[in-house]
């Protein structure tokens, strides 16, 4: 029932990139784990948890790896699974067989972000990120004052559109212009510039948002390969993001050119 | 003085509004999670979020009317004062979201979208596509982040919460708690602790939750003395996507926008879906239900789709059904159902591999939310209850009061999923981020005037009682690293789950559930001799965090079980059957089970830790404003079924 699948039931073979420390030497693993139907990474690392041996049969620790939701929405499983970043929990070993053949299956943590142990990684740039642009609506406060600005519904699926972001990173391992040492803020927190931007009330802040993407490591550094649209999971219209804040940002700076 | 603090325990919806409320408020807090606060399980959740308002107002409806639902879906066992001011705050809670830029679905005219959902005839759901909890999560998450730039709110991302600290006198005055990187376990100090940390779903194996969701830190506040309220009540979601990892939840919004479940009316029909005709189809919940049809309360749903997949119906004989949202099937144009429910369409789409707009999806009952919880008080409004017509004025909670969610640990609170207060025996759709938005800002101001009451700050404490706790927490993590039997804790909570599963969920069966209670002993034994831990670092040691959780899950089950076997009734989600008619399965599910039992058991199960086991005990409920009745949701049976769906709605019984 499920789509393209390849058919084999053969054991699935993991190839895992290891890391015991952040500053520790990177090493490799590989698994042999009898398949099961509609497995998926997740389950996969499961299994092994429960009987964490090697294909030499070595015994070793099970995988550490970030994981909440199972149901790509939460972001924390992000991983590179066979050279693309996505979520192990929808990375179905029955597509991945598909689409790559049976060989096995080739798992590294993240590389634009410092290595926590094996896949775990550091994604606190992304969060402080969110911080910088003023990620919020600045509401007076949580006392009782009515119902918020009346939105049409266009203006709604565009926003909503955009609040599906769920930090996972993918836009950020894809994109050649966001590396571990850089300050580019990336696809990412550029489009939650335009999400607060497009709200009536987050509008207030919008000229410090386009500030705190502008300069060293801001939107002038995408070099616009489009990656990042195409490895998010939420299909978040990322280049038309970059190109709307791109415009207001230039607005905004011909605007300050002439006013000062 | 020194400054007075409060430390948040879980980032979810119930955290974040408290954290976000008490630092308006001028309180500093500190907040703990395992994961950064934006993923936490509150993401998951789908549908929407209840509240009375000004259409279905006109139509009818009105806060009591939504109070009323909710004390009815959870059959009666809920206090009544706190759902009374959850109802009454709802429209409230909506608005502010609304103002923090959450983005509601809109009309054409671009006012607020509305949804049907389960429990209720009136269209009282407001939702953000099918990603509402993720929605609603963010615009807190973004607020609280606010409050972390201007230094009132302190984030702890990662850390572990290991024990509340108490002192002489028995009130709660900090946390011991542990950094899932560093591995360093420390202390904090606050003059209050608010544990918001979600539900215990992992105690089952697969269930809709999180698999961080694995009620630990409740089953630690409970081991520290703190009581359980109702734990046997937990609802078992009727619609989700069996998987191996876990159970994917297939939102209640898809039969609230027309979503029909079907079994197909030969046993073990193998046609596909598509090419059985309508007439071949048992559209059972419409047959049994003409009323509300396939939006009946969960509980309900969850038991007749058990009970046909019993009788040999589910699809391909086995423990499935058709939940359909096919155009043919709902008469729904596709277009209109992707803008609807896109967010959950998806999911079916990425971990099934099928459009379900186009072929019917295969779905069963998953383990999905905890009514029960941390047992908490509320002082009662000295106003008496008077109507309105809306919600009423008096006979809810004294607002602001100290006593408002707090345990009976004074000092320590709770609220959420991870509380035991607003949902009774079963909890309604689209009520549970209503709850935990709800407890999180009403529980604010009673935080606050807690801690100004105490005298002193906890920054002033000696630090003894701090210390011993530390050392008897780096004692059991000595104990686990240095654990070299054989038993690996993720095979341990894997044979817990199965038997949780399998025996006290759906149906409940005492001599069942006696063999799951020995058999809960036994896991605890080789934990406590027999473990193994397979990874010795100290250094990000996921498996050792999870070994301790899994004892917590262990003292968790036994107090579900042993509530679920004392309580000789069925309530809500608690179905009892009686042991000789346990596999009689020529008699409906109905007919097979204990009926409620007011007289004995309209009361509130409360379980204490005791000597290392469980003891239970009970109180009444408070339903001080409206009386019980008879639970139904115009369940018919065959040739009269056509007959009572032209019976009026039944109307909710007036406020005393």
């Amino acid at each position: 029932m499920t789509a393209a699948t390849s058919g084999n039931k053969a054991p699935i073979v993991l190839r895992i990139k290891r890391q015991d420390t952040p500053t520790g030497e990177a090493y490799w693993e590989t698994f042999s784990i009898p398949y099961k139907p509609n497995m998926n990474i997740t389950s996969v690392l499961q299994a092994i948890a429960g009987n964490p041996v090697t294909t030499e049969g070595k015994k070793t620790a099970p995988l550490n790896y970030d994981a909440a939701c199972l149901e790509e929405v939460c972001g924390s499983c992000t991983m590179v699974i066979n050279g693309r970043a996505r979520q192990a929990c929808s990375a179905l070993i029955d597509h991945i067989r598909a689409e790559v053949g049976d060989g096995p299956i080739v798992i590294e943590p993240m590389s634009k972000f410092p290595v926590v142990r094996d896949l775990m990684v550091d994604r606190t740039r992304m969060f402080e990120n969110l911080k910088r642009i003023k990620g919020w609506i600045p509401v007076d406060g949580y006392y009782n004052q009515g119902h918020g600005p009346k939105i049409d519904p266009e203006q709604q699926e565009e926003m909503y559109a955009m609040s599906r972001c769920m930090t996972c990173g993918c836009c950020l391992e894809a994109c050649p212009q966001f590396t571990k040492d850089n300050h580019f803020v990336g696809a990412q927190v550029i489009s939650q510039v335009k999400y607060f931007n497009m709200h009536p009330t987050g509008d207030v802040h919008a000229d410090e948002r386009l500030e705190a993407v502008m300069g060293e490591g801001g939107i002038t550094d995408c070099g616009n390969a489009q990656n990042c649209v195409k490895v998010c999971p939420k299909e978040i219209p990322l280049v038309d993001s970059i190109g709307w804040v791109g415009r207001k940002a230039t607005v905004y700076s011909i605007k300050e050119f002439f006013t000062k | 003085m020194a400054q007075k603090r409060v430390i948040v325990v879980g980032g979810g919806l119930a955290g974040l509004a408290a954290a976000m409320k008490l630092a308006e408020d001028n309180v500093a807090v500190d907040l703990f999670s395992l994961v950064p606060v934006k993923r936490s399980h509150s993401v998951c959740a789908q549908g929407g979020i209840n509240a009375c308002n000004e259409v279905a107002r006109q139509q009818g409806y009105s806060e009591w009317e939504h109070f009323y639902e909710t004390l009815k879906g959870g059959d009666f066992l809920a206090n009544q004062p706190p759902v009374l001011d959850m109802a009454r705050m709802a429209p409230n809670v909506i608005d502010l979201l609304d103002r923090m830029g959450v983005p509601f679905n809109r009309t054409s005219e671009g006012y607020r979208a509305l949804r049907l959902f389960g429990g209720s005839l009136f269209k009282r759901t407001h939702y953000a596509g099918a990603t509402t909890g993720q929605q609603l999560l963010y615009a807190l998450d973004e607020q609280c982040r606010r409050w972390e730039v201007e230094g009132r709110i302190t984030k702890y991302e990662f850390w572990d919460f290991l024990w509340p600290v108490l002192d002489d006198s028995g009130r709660c005055v900090g946390i011991v708690a542990q950094d899932l990187r560093t591995m360093q376990i420390r202390s904090f100090r606050a003059d209050a602790v608010v544990m918001a940390t979600g539900g215990n779903g992992l105690i089952f194996g697969q269930s809709t939750m999180s698999v961080i969701c694995t009620g630990s830190a409740s089953a630690r506040c409970y081991a520290a003395g703190a009581w359980l309220g109702n734990p046997e009540f937990v609802q078992v979601h009727p619609t989700a996507i069996p998987g191996e990892d876990k159970c994917r939840l297939m939102s209640e919004s898809a039969r609230g926008e027309g979503g029909r479940i079907w079994v197909p009316k030969k046993k073990g029909d193998s046609r596909q879906p598509n090419s059985i005709p309508e007439e071949e189809r048992d559209y059972f919940l419409e047959r049994l239900y003409p009323k509300y049809k396939n939006i009946v309360p969960r509980d309900i749903a969850t038991r007749e789709i058990f009970y046909i997949c019993e009788q040999g119906f589910g699809v391909g004989n086995g423990q499935m059904v058709y939940l359909d949202l096919t155009e043919k099937s709902t008469g729904i144009k596709y277009e209109e159902l992707k803008k609807k429910l896109g967010g959950i369409l998806e999911i079916y789409e990425k971990f099934v591999g099928v459009d379900p707009l186009l072929e019917p999806m295969r779905i069963y009952p998953a383990v999905h939310y905890s009514m029960g919880g941390l047992w908490v008080g509320f002082e009662k409004d000295s106003k008496p209850f008077e109507a309105d017509g809306k919600g009423g004025v008096g006979g809810g909670m004294k607002h602001g009061s100290p006593k408002n969610q707090m345990t009976n640990v004074p000092g320590l609170y709770a609220a959420g999923e991870a509380d035991y207060q607003y949902h009774g025996a079963n909890r309604l759709g689209a009520n549970s981020l209503l709850s935990c938005i709800f407890t999180g800002l009403f529980m604010g101001p009673s935080v606050k005037n807690y801690i100004e009451s105490q005298k002193g700050a906890a920054a002033e404490l000696p630090s003894g009682i701090f210390d011993a706790r530390v050392r008897d927490e780096q004692g059991k993590l000595q104990k686990l690293l240095k654990a070299n039997g054989d038993q690996n804790p993720y095979v341990l909570q894997r044979e817990l789950g199965k038997t949780m599963s399998d025996n006290v969920t759906i149906i409940r069966v005492n001599s069942r559930m006696k063999k799951t209670l020995a058999l809960i002993e036994d896991l605890k034994q080789r934990f406590q001799t027999k473990l193994g831990m397979p990874d010795g670092s100290t250094w990000s040691n996921q498996t050792v965090g999870f070994a301790r959780a899994v004892w917590d899950m262990m003292l968790l089950s036994e107090a579900i079980t042993k509530g679920a076997i004392a309580r000789e009734e069925s309530r809500g989600a608690h179905f009892k059957i009686p042991d000789d008619k346990a596999e009689r399965i020529d008699i409906p599910l109905d007919a097979r089970a204990l009926p409620r039992d007011d007289h004995n058991w309209l009361k509130s199960t409360i379980a204490s830790y005791k000597n290392g086991t469980c003891e239970l005990s009970y109180e009444p409920v408070d339903i001080a404003l409206a009386e019980p009745v008879k639970r139904d949701y115009g369940k018919t049976t065959g040739a009269a079924a056509a007959a009572a769906a032209t019976k009026p709605v039944e109307e909710p019984v007036a406020a005393k």
